[in-house]
């Protein structure tokens, strides 16, 4: 290898980094609450009311958007590594980067459109 | 590259495994800790899914909730938590050392690094929990 | 306790033609026995063809590193006691073509090494008068990078150098960092086209292997880490300012 083009990946890295602290911070009291602790009925969920002035409220529209976005990206960057390193499929690393980031763009999309339609 | 001659005959160049990782423990804690990313984005989509019922009506998000409550949920949405558990503890072991080493450009014990995160994940943690439950 | 041990060695040999195989030698398993005094009892007394580097017998020279159980070590450092009672597998390192039995072909990792430049850069033509002085500070930036002894370890221990052998690798741009945090050196760009391309610091994804056996606790991982933040910056500052220079 020589002196050649400097890769682009900071782009990509400097958003997964984000997103590895708000998963870090944030993601496992989320998934304890919504996914085992209100379906088993261990603690009382707020009702539908509740819920939706609480995802209304213009902080917890920024927060999730934030959440997410980061998330989805944090996932992508992540998933795309596993791929080509613990599934060893480095000779499809164009179409694994394509499909990672490309979802990741969609989730954020998607992300916006719910946040302002709630 | 030498061009090999009679005089150096080839070399022997070892394949890896393709379950390399299974070959050690700090190996696979790494896939494991990789394969977080996965969890991650299944969570993300499963929040989506969560808006888009809290959006359209009660009856909606009703049927969302009945969905989390089947068995098969609970128990990937543990596996989850497992996930990004592992995520979190390799991450602040990992992530803040690096960032406090670039910062003081010398070395810092590990417990002034990583100790901070700690305290901000359970401050987070508190405040959170508050709000989802609908105490605040 | 038994007094000697079974040490079980990778054979290799070209010129037959043949595949790799182990063979076993029951060594003399003495207290004070390193497992590189094992492999010259075997040299001296069993079998003079088994081919192996070493040199100084004190974890300076950095050449007997080898795969013992599998593991990255040097041999030199590592009592036979340890694996007692035995058997102990002694392998060539991991990710290296072999040349014959124990010895690997260093010739990439030489190649790569040179491409970071690990050495003082000046870009002007500075012409010290008397020794470049240092704060103990200045020092400390760069120190414990400094200890590397080309061992290679690092790079049998990282899975990724064995899945793309263009990876640049853990020792050389530990080496590489090491040179842009010296105060006295001004190389900084030119490693950064070599180093922040994919193949430099992007293919890592923090296996973390290559500072666990680092005999000299230098932390190649760390350093890594670390230049990806410099290459960080250096990025968002050209693609801020394209026409800067900087």
């Amino acid at each position: 290898m020589s002196a050649g083009k400097r890769s682009n990946e900071p782009i990509v890295w400097i958003l997964f980094g984000m997103g590895g602290f708000l998963v870090a911070f944030f993601l496992p009291v989320h998934v304890l609450f919504y996914g085992l602790l209100f379906p088993a009925g261990m603690v009382h969920a707020p009702s539908y009311q509740q819920t939706l002035a609480l995802v209304r409220h213009p902080l917890a529209r920024v927060y999730l958007f934030a959440l997410l976005t980061f998330c989805f990206f944090h996932a992508a960057h992540r998933m795309r590594s596993t791929m080509l390193d613990v599934l060893n499929l480095r000779h499809l690393n164009t179409v694994i980067a394509f499909l990672c980031y490309g979802g990741a763009l969609v989730g954020t999309v998607f992300t916006v459109w719910l946040l302002m339609t709630v | 590259m030498p061009q090999y001659t009679q005089y150096q005959p080839k070399e022997h160049r070892p394949k890896m495994s393709a379950y390399w990782y299974l070959d050690n423990w700090h190996y696979l804690r790494y896939a494991l800790r990789e394969s977080s990313s996965f969890f991650v984005a299944y969570f993300c989509v499963l929040t989506l899914v969560q808006l888009a019922a809290l959006g359209t009506n009660a009856t909606r998000y009703a049927r969302f909730e009945a969905f989390m409550a089947h068995p098969a949920m609970i128990i990937v949405n543990a596996i989850a938590l497992a996930f990004f558990l592992l995520h979190a503890i390799t991450w602040f072991n990992l992530v803040p050392r690096v960032m406090m080493r670039q910062i003081l450009a010398r070395p810092t014990p590990d417990i002034i690094s990583s100790a901070p995160n700690y305290l901000v994940w359970f401050g987070a943690t508190i405040i959170l929990a508050l709000f989802i439950t609908g105490v605040l | 306790m038994s007094d000697t041990i079974i040490l079980e060695v990778a054979r290799f040999n070209p010129e037959d033609g043949g595949e790799p195989s182990y063979q076993s030698f029951e060594v003399p398993l003495r207290p004070d026995w390193m497992v590189l005094d094992g492999l010259n009892h075997i040299k001296d007394q069993l079998d003079g063809s088994l081919a192996f580097r070493w040199s100084c017998r004190m974890g300076i020279c950095g050449s007997c590193g080898m795969m013992v159980n599998g593991v990255p070590t040097l041999t030199c450092e590592t009592l036979l006691m340890n694996y007692a009672p035995g058997p102990v597998r002694v392998a060539p390192l991991d990710h290296f073509p072999v040349v014959k039995d124990l010895v690997v072909d260093l010739d990439d990792f030489l190649a790569k090494l040179q491409k970071v430049r690990p050495w003082v850069v000046r870009k002007d033509d500075f012409k010290p008068a008397r020794e470049f002085m240092q704060s103990p500070a200045q020092l400390e930036a760069f120190h414990q990078f400094s200890l590397c002894i080309n061992c290679t370890l690092c790079y049998a221990a990282c899975p990724v150098s064995g899945l793309d052998p263009d990876f640049i690798g853990p020792a050389a741009i530990a080496l590489a960092h090491r040179y842009n945090l010296d105060s006295r050196d001004q190389g900084i760009e030119d490693r950064l086209d070599i180093v922040s391309q994919h193949e430099g610091i992007w293919d890592c994804t923090v296996v973390g292997e290559c500072s666990v056996v680092c005999p000299k606790h230098v932390d190649p991982s760390l350093a890594i880490q670390q230049f990806k933040l410099t290459a960080t910056k250096e990025w968002f500052k050209s693609f801020l300012l394209p026409r800067g220079k900087h």
